[in-house]
């Protein structure tokens, strides 16, 4: 369980993130939903202390970790895995040494172990075979997955994507959507997804969190959402044709069914 | 300028805590010696080879007193060599060779979140990415120093020679006369030196880069003017402490 406290960062005297609090939970794919340029990476960042926030904490199963000194933050952060939204691969590396390092770096596997574990979890994005290429042969969505393989390379317990499937076709968007919250519920992870996707939402979205303007405006279950009545919400979701669509027939088996 | 000073020494001790293994440390510090030494000696060759040949010339041309004899060129071939030449000018190549790639690269890294990423994984990525650097340099900056000595006195008696303004025996008895063992010393202590301060102070610049591919640029001609300078004075304080 991750639990932020009152989260507030700006730049340069713009306010970027204005008193967010919330709980994720453990076992659960908590997405952070909102525009683009709301705050939802910098809020991410904020989590993994790699932005420092100007007021607020954050704590990980009860150990605080926001300005905790070094050696204990390096240990929470040992057990993170972390998919950035620009991918950040080593691109000195090949695809099967970025996902190995990790495993080197934080465990004690053997090599062969270690190149199982790197086939293993790249068949699961799909990109079985891709183990000697370089980052800068890849697409931007192939780059996405081999992020993806190396943050969950590693049994972490805390993972946290943002953005797992921008710029991927719908098919694998839903592939690796379903990935994360298979591990995530078979490893008792705690998730956080950044996304703008409403396919993830109705998909995965154990918890929403509404970001706006650096402000959390709604918190809720993907069952919950299409009836929610804040309008920065309704607005975000509805508009998208499909959803429309789906909120009406949804009214009108409501209807019919009070009818009767 | 105190402030920068400020952050760099608190950067440079963010090197010495929560490193990793000493296996890993060797294996990084082993690649990136093979890489500095690999992406310079090229170059290091060529500058000290005519640099050497260039001095041999100019002091022949100079020396025209038929009091003095020719095996002075050698003589003052291989002082200015060991003293100045090869340790200093060696350096500044590699100031702009090494530190522009140091920068550059650590720079992109941190543009591209590859410095997040590391520091993500519980990593710290500046005795990772950056000790390594400074004492890779430090092995193979006087490697290729003493490498830049003899090709500058070779280069310095082929040019002599060629041009006929010196036989080969006077050019050897001249690099052999009056040799003082401490100037080889005092020159890799100038070239150590010169490694810690052209490899940190690039990576300092690499790693506070921050922004894009422009800042990417600025960091590494920073870094190369920056090194070159922190070359120039710790060679006058060296020369004045050391000799
Ligand atoms: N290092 C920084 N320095 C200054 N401003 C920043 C920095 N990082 C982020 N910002 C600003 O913070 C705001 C939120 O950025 P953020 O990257 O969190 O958006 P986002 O919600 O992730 O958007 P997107 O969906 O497009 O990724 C932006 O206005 C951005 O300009
Ligand atoms: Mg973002």
């Amino acid at each position: 369980m991750i639990e932020i406290h009152n989260i507030h960062k700006s730049f340069n005297g713009v306010k970027v993130l204005d008193g967010i609090s919330g709980v994720f939970e453990t076992g659960k794919t908590n997405l952070l939903l909102g525009a683009s340029g709301t705050g939802k990476s910098v809020l991410l960042k904020c989590i993994v202390g790699l932005v420092k926030p100007d007021i607020g904490s954050v704590t990980f199963d009860g150990t605080y970790f926001t300005n905790n000194k070094l050696g204990i933050k390096q240990e929470i952060r040992r057990k993170i895995g972390m998919l950035f939204q620009s991918s950040a691969l080593f691109d000195s590396m090949t695809v099967e040494k970025n996902i190995e390092f990790p495993l080197k770096m934080l465990g004690d596997m053997e090599k062969d172990e270690r190149i199982d574990r790197v086939n293993t979890v790249l068949k699961r994005v799909g990109l079985e075979g891709a183990n000697k290429k370089m980052p800068s042969e890849l697409s931007g969505g192939m780059k996405k997955r081999v992020g993806i393989a190396r943050a969950i390379a590693p049994h972490c317990t805390y993972l946290f994507c943002d953005e797992p499937n921008s710029g991927l076709d719908p098919l694998t968007a839903l592939k690796i959507d379903e990935l994360i919250k298979e591990i995530t519920e078979e490893y008792g992870i705690t998730t956080i997804i950044v996304t703008h996707d409403m396919n993830s939402v109705i998909e995965i979205g154990d918890k929403i969190f509404f970001l706006y303007k650096g402000k959390k405006l709604w918190e809720g279950t993907r069952d919950a959402i299409l009836d929610t009545d804040v309008k920065e919400l309704n607005e975000f979701i509805f508009s998208n044709r499909l959803m429309r669509d789906a909120k009406k027939i949804e009214d009108e088996e409501e209807e019919t069914e009070s009818n009767r | 300028m105190l402030q920068h000073f400020g952050k760099y020494l608190l950067f440079m001790s963010s090197l010495l805590f929560r490193g990793e293994s000493p296996r890993i440390l060797f294996n990084r510090t082993m690649d990136e010696a093979i890489l500095i030494g690999i992406n310079s000696i090229f170059i290091v060759a060529i500058v000290s080879t005519f640099i050497g040949a260039v001095t041999s010339v100019q002091i022949s041309y100079n020396l025209d007193n038929a009091f003095i004899p020719r095996s002075t060129i050698g003589f003052m071939v291989r002082e200015m060599t060991l003293l100045e030449l090869a340790p200093t000018i060696t350096s500044i190549v590699l100031a702009g060779k090494v530190g522009s790639s140091i920068a550059g690269g650590l720079g992109t890294m941190q543009i591209t979140e590859q410095v997040d990423a590391l520091e993500v994984m519980g990593i710290n990525s500046t005795s990772y990415l950056v000790l390594p650097k400074v004492i890779a340099a430090i092995l193979v900056f006087p490697m290729l120093v003493i490498l830049a000595m003899f090709l500058s006195i070779g280069g310095g008696f082929i040019a002599g020679v060629l041009s006929g303004e010196i036989t080969q025996q006077e050019y050897i008895s001249g690099i052999r006369s009056d040799f003082i063992p401490y100037n080889i010393l005092f020159a890799l202590i100038k070239s150590v030196v010169f490694a810690f301060l052209v490899s940190s102070i690039s990576s300092f610049k690499g790693y506070y880069t921050s922004g894009g591919a422009l800042e990417v640029g600025k960091a590494s001609t920073g870094a190369v003017t920056n090194s070159v300078i922190a070359i120039l004075i710790a060679d006058f304080v060296l020369a004045n402490l050391l000799l």
